[in-house]
């Protein structure tokens, strides 16, 4: 069976700077795939690649078979790959039940500016659909605040849930527990992947988290100076040597060059 | 917008239309040349929802009332109807054109840019012969589906025909703000980057907010040539352009019907100021505006908004 999202050689370079190199990656659909990697590692740049915000430098991405590389993002979009932000991307005016409404909106609208300008923005559909995605991501009794007063974790799980509006089969979210506290980050991961899951969406997150890339990742992706270090099972990938070295620093290297396990690994 | 929202505006605007020949002349003159500065308003509300404040809206409404005088000079057309749908066509297919380019722009670069294509116009209006130079064109006296009425007649007669235009710009204009397309310009004004990752092109919405805004505009012009009998390179000029911002201003974005009473009241205090002080009637517009600004940001149409809002808080209490 061919890969849903089938990366090839990937590349990009800023000038002088690389950014991302030599990346192959086969993801089938329906699996959860994390993303891990010290800042600068280039998982935000492998996320902005595929969904169009950068064009690769070398590479192809294929999705469902058909070439997307360098397509502009909406076009993307519209073929089934959606992503969420590092910094949630709502609409600060708006209510929570409106910017859901937008997300709905336009999903229903097809891809068409004039399509946009002769369907009206609440109607049945849209509000069925928005009311729909306030139970699956339970931000409900926000309904009516405005997007830029809401909570950080309300603020994220809005950018989701407008991000899945279009019911697309990838997902790409980038860091969806950053700026959330510890306590609160399983809570959030919990809703995401309930209603992600609950819609068979194929799913890409960006985690600095290792615990949580182990509860939820079925596999991870570890990227280091660019590129893919280590591919597999969460167990295999993060007990790689150069994975615990340079990512979750569970490796030192002493004085002398000899690799030994930290305490952390031990405990 | 409500059936009866229709109806109440259809009466509203009905009656006006009744009272007309009780009314002096100078006044309905007035009220006509204050829609068509409304109709340009009403194109400025959509873009300014976006978040765009184009300072060269008068290349619209010159196109528009250069299409009217030039359509009857050239080519014979005196049918009204057809002289507004012909302005209307032309405005918006401007804006169709310059808008591969406008549409890439925000701010005070979308800004800059539409003054400067409106200047351009200016230009070539006023170094033409062919279209009037700096003395103009003067617009032959139009018919109505072959009647010509003359006298007060004719001045009755576009103010009706302004009020049919009011009415469906009103009815066209608030069905396109509610439209997924027109609810977007808050979405555009927050957040394009959203926008585009839910799949729909910004600069396609901001070109299609354009080319609309340019038809009514165009519409406006239209009318005002009609109205005054004669084009010239001034409703090019960046003068033109300020006026239309500066009836937005006091109108606010609001509303739609806010638009042509703000026009009304620009013409009146216009109108009033060039009496008053012939030599300074900007002191006291540009009183106005400032007045505007500090106490009514939002416009006339936040005052007809929230006075509505406080009604149904008492009607829930």
């Amino acid at each position: 069976m061919s890969a849903l999202l089938s990366v090839k050689g990937l590349e990009k370079t800023f000038g002088q700077v690389v950014a991302a190199r030599d990346i192959n990656v086969d993801v089938p659909q329906g699996q959860t795939v994390g993303i891990i990697g010290a800042n600068g590692a280039g998982k935000t740049t492998f996320v902005n690649m595929i969904t169009g915000h950068l064009t690769p430098s070398g590479g192809t991405i294929q999705f469902e078979g058909r070439d997307i590389t360098g397509l502009p993002s909406r076009k993307i979009m519209r073929l089934g790959i959606a992503r969420s932000f590092q910094v949630a991307q709502v609409f600060p005016t708006f209510s929570v039940f409106e910017n859901l409404c937008a997300a709905t909106a336009i999903a229903r609208s097809g891809s068409s500016v004039v399509g946009a300008a002769l369907s009206r923005f609440v109607s049945a559909e849209t509000s069925a659909d928005a009311e729909t995605a306030l139970g699956q991501f339970q931000i409900g009794q926000f309904r009516d605040a405005l997007a830029s007063t809401l909570p950080q974790g309300v603020r994220k799980l809005l950018d989701i849930a407008m991000a899945t509006a279009g019911n697309p089969r990838v997902l790409l979210l980038d860091e969806p527990t950053s700026g959330i506290s510890l306590e609160e980050k399983f809570g959030l991961m919990d809703v995401i992947m309930g209603a992600l899951k609950a819609r068979g969406t194929t799913i890409l997150f960006v985690e600095h988290d290792m615990e949580i890339v182990q509860r939820f990742a079925d596999r991870v992706l570890a990227f280091y100076d660019g590129t893919v270090i280590a591919d597999g099972a969460p167990a295999e990938a993060l007990g790689d040597e150069r994975v615990r070295e340079f990512i979750t620093g569970t490796l030192i290297r002493s004085k002398d060059g000899s690799l030994n396990a930290s305490r952390a690994f031990h405990a | 917008m409500t059936g009866l929202r229709i109806l109440l505006g259809a009466a509203i605007l009905g009656g006006l239309g009744a009272a007309a020949p009780f009314t002096p002349l100078w006044l309905i003159s007035l009220v006509t040349l204050a829609m068509s500065t409304g109709l340009v308003v009403c194109g400025l509300i959509i873009l300014w929802r976006g978040g765009l404040v184009p300072f060269g809206q008068a290349l619209f409404f010159a196109t528009g009332a250069y299409t009217v005088a030039l359509s009857g000079r050239w080519f014979g057309v005196t049918d009204a109807f057809l002289l507004i749908a012909l302005a209307v066509i032309m405005a918006a297919l401007v804006a169709f054109v310059v808008g591969f380019l406008l549409a890439q722009y925000r701010e005070i670069f979308f800004a800059m840019l539409s003054l400067a294509l409106s200047m351009i116009l200016y230009g070539v209006l006023v170094k033409s012969e062919t279209l009037g130079s700096t003395d103009g064109v003067n617009v032959a006296q139009a018919s109505f589906f072959g009647m010509k009425p003359r006298g007060p007649g004719y001045t009755f007669a576009l103010f009706w025909l302004a009020l049919g235009m009011v009415f469906s710009a009103w009815v066209g204009v608030s069905a396109y703000l509610g439209s997924i397309a027109g609810q977007l310009a808050g979405a555009i004004r927050d957040n394009e980057i959203r926008v585009e990752y839910l799949g729909i092109s910004v600069t396609r919405l901001v070109h299609l907010k354009l080319t609309i805004s340019a038809a009514l505009a165009g519409a406006g012009g239209a009318l005002a040539a009609l109205s005054i009998s004669h084009v010239d390179p001034q409703m090019a000029y960046w003068t033109t352009s300020g006026g239309f911002v500066f009836v937005t201003i006091l109108a606010g974005a609001a509303s739609v019907p806010a638009a042509f009473l703000g026009a009304l009241l620009f013409e009146i205090v216009r109108t009033i100021a060039v009496a008053l002080l012939p030599g300074g009637w900007q002191l006291i517009l540009g009183s106005v505006l400032l007045l505007t600004i500090l106490f009514v940001p939002e416009g006339l149409g936040s005052l007809m908004i929230r006075k509505r809002a406080t009604v149904s808080e008492k009607g829930a209490a």
